[in-house]
């Protein structure tokens, strides 16, 4: 199976006088797996249609395989791509479906028989080859979407939130298969999500975007672990990040002043010059950690509501100066509302943001 | 539970009209026509049964066999076109024109218009004298001749052309909305897979729109039975016999030539052959509704 790099040149993309993309570079490596996740409006699936050929470009240049593909028609580019809905071809049986455009390309007989049943075997598809999309599920629908893009052969696979109309049982069954996929067949796969699970779990490089600008390009770990701005910290990761507002001060090491509460910034690595604008702090539920009332470094606080949320329990607090923030203990925790408790930020888990801009500091 | 007297007269009440239309004329007068047509009754309906003799008359009659010629002629060659054109003006539109509107509303207009309308302007658009052959001859193609409806062999196919003319705008709605019915992402990934445009239309649109299709041909096929207006107002059945149809045939023979038992005998016959045609049509569409 051929393995192609996508390589995108500062590319521009509008409709009429509103643009959705500007000078937008990106590059996906082969076998890559690469997510663009953002919230619906971001231009993710602007950019993934440009990739496929299947909209205009105003400028730039996308390039598939080192060759120049930016005025290519989509069957011309070596890619194949799954769309949300299926776009199953409904009056053809699921074997038809995935021979239909080989045969149209002049495939010999013989070789598209070949890449249906493996591409069939791969997904479970054997014993549904002569049914209609309307006799299958939505999971077997999808499944057949993905092996209509198989038998292409492509040398890039582009997938338009392919789980989005699924419910989240099958999501996540899938989600594992398309991984599964990724591993068997190491072919370069661009993903489009705003699922951040789904982006966290699959990619090997996520791209976070917003606004048609990518923001953030970079592993799911750093994406998760430091996220560049406030956007992408609040956009990925669930239960949601957690935002206290205050200022910086000077007092032998850096510390975080909000109201009446002190944090020791020991630990913390700064990627610019801290200044005393206003900033923003932010920590991972899971981040928080229960201590003793004794420790140091502990802030008092008061448990206004409990969250079970099966595997872990999510507890909402708020500080003596009405600060709410939620943190992340497992199941068991003997913890009800209207307690009292000591919580520590470490900080080295923490994120710290300019209020203005919203960049990390 | 039984129900008070009062309300199963409210609900007895209610359906009564519905119920005396269906009896008194559905059932009524369509049992009464067939009766009629084993009478011997001439100018006024009488009760003197000769069998089938009027169905023998009537079969032996050239202005019915033309009739029926007709409008089996009329009938494939209508509905057939009127989908063809229909379906093809629809795609013209879908490709995202401009001014989709004024477009649509232009194809659609010719359906505003009554029969005798349509039949009136396409019987002077026709007419070699002053029609569109005399506009040729005039702008200098002295050889020019379009006389179909001065021609007795030809004169159906005009009606042909004003029928078709004014049903396809309808089959264009039906068959836009169709077509605006396709998921956008399937033309997407017939665009991946590489497929043209017409194999798209062909082998995967047109499948999918086998409802908008029966729709557009039952709307077309009642059309055709009762196809009689055109016919008056554009040749009056000529020349000669030449463009009779069925219902024209019924209608004079009824009101002008006085012959009810030969009248009812025809409506008889056009109301047995459409129950020939409909009723498979039913039993496959019920049975195809018992198997889902």
């Amino acid at each position: 199976m051929q393995k192609s790099s996508v390589d995108i040149r500062s590319l521009q993309i509008g409709f009429g006088g509103l643009k959705v993309l500007e000078n937008l570079d990106l590059h996906v490596g082969e076998s890559e797996f690469l997510v663009l996740l953002g919230p619906s409006g971001c231009g993710k699936s602007t950019l993934l249609n440009a990739i496929a050929g299947l909209i205009d470009v105003k400028g730039g240049e996308i390039h598939i395989g080192g060759r120049d593909v930016t005025w290519a028609e989509p069957k011309d580019r070596g890619i194949a791509m799954v769309f949300q809905s299926y776009a199953l071809y409904p009056r053809m049986s699921v074997r038809r479906n995935m021979s239909f455009g080989l045969k149209v390309a002049g495939t010999p007989q013989s070789e598209i028989e070949r890449r249906v049943g493996e591409a069939a075997q791969m997904l479970r598809l054997t014993s549904l080859l002569e049914r209609r999309p309307s006799e299958l599920s939505g999971g077997q629908r999808q499944r057949v979407a993905i092996g209509r893009a198989l038998v292409r052969h492509a040398g890039v696979y582009l997938f338009d939130e392919p789980l989005s109309n699924l419910d989240a049982q099958l999501r996540a069954e899938l989600r594992v298969e398309i991984k599964r996929l990724h591993a068997r067949l190491g072919a370069t796969m661009i993903y489009v999500t705003h699922d951040q699970i789904e982006a966290l779990t699959l990619a090997d490089r996520i791209a976070v975007m917003q606004g048609g600008v990518i923001q953030q390009l970079d592993t799911p770990k750093k994406i998760y672990r430091e996220p560049v701005n406030r956007f992408v910290a609040s956009f990925v990761g669930s239960p949601a990040m957690n935002f206290i507002p205050g200022r910086l001060a000077r007092g032998g090491e850096m510390v975080f002043v909000a109201g009446v509460n002190r944090l020791g910034l020991n630990g913390y690595v700064f990627r610019s010059q801290p200044t005393d604008a206003p900033v923003v702090l932010g920590i991972r539920p899971e981040h928080i950690e229960m201590t003793g009332a004794d420790d140091q470094s502990s802030v008092p606080a008061r448990v206004e509501m409990v969250e079970p949320m099966g595997a872990d329990t999510l507890i909402w607090c708020r500080l003596a100066d009405g600060t709410a923030f939620s943190f992340r203990r497992d199941a068991d925790a003997q913890v009800r509302a209207g307690d009292a408790l000591a919580v520590r930020f470490p900080a080295d888990a923490l994120s710290l943001f300019d209020e203005a801009s919203g960049q990390r500091l | 539970m039984r129900l008070s007297l009062t309300s199963r007269l409210s609900a007895i009440s209610a359906l009564l009209p519905a119920l005396l239309v269906m009896f008194v004329v559905y059932i009524g007068a369509t049992s009464w026509t067939v009766w009629i047509s084993l009478t011997n009754s001439r100018m006024l309906p009488n009760n003197n049964f000769i069998g089938l003799r009027q169905y023998e008359m009537l079969f032996n009659n050239d202005r019915w066999i033309t009739s029926v010629h007709n409008i089996v002629i009329y009938g494939v060659l209508f509905v057939s076109l009127a989908l063809l054109i229909g379906f093809l003006l629809a795609v013209a539109i879908d490709q995202r024109v401009r001014a989709e509107d004024t477009i649509r509303s232009i194809y659609l207009y010719p359906y505003s218009m009554s029969f005798v309308v349509t039949g009136l302007v396409w019987q002077w658009l026709l007419n070699p004298t002053l029609g569109i052959q005399h506009v040729l001859r005039s702008w200098g193609f002295e050889g020019a001749t379009f006389d179909w409806i001065v021609r007795p062999e030809t004169a159906i196919y005009c009606l042909v052309i004003a029928g078709v003319w004014q049903a396809s705008g309808l089959v264009m709605a039906i068959m836009l909305a169709g077509l605006r019915g396709v998921d956008e992402e399937i033309w997407k990934a017939a665009r991946v897979d590489g497929l043209p445009k017409w194999r798209v239309y062909v082998s995967i649109i047109i499948p999918m729109m086998d409802a908008s299709f029966a729709t557009a041909a039952v709307l077309l096929s009642t059309g055709v039975v009762r196809l009689y207006d055109l016919s008056v107002a554009m040749t009056n059945g000529g020349p000669g016999i030449a463009s009779e149809v069925p219902a024209k045939f019924v209608m004079d023979h009824l009101f002008e030539r006085a012959n009810i038992g030969l009248a009812t005998a025809a409506a008889t016959t056009m109301l047995i052959t459409v129950i020939a045609v409909v009723a498979p049509y039913l039993y496959w569409r019920a049975r195809k509704g018992e198997m889902r």
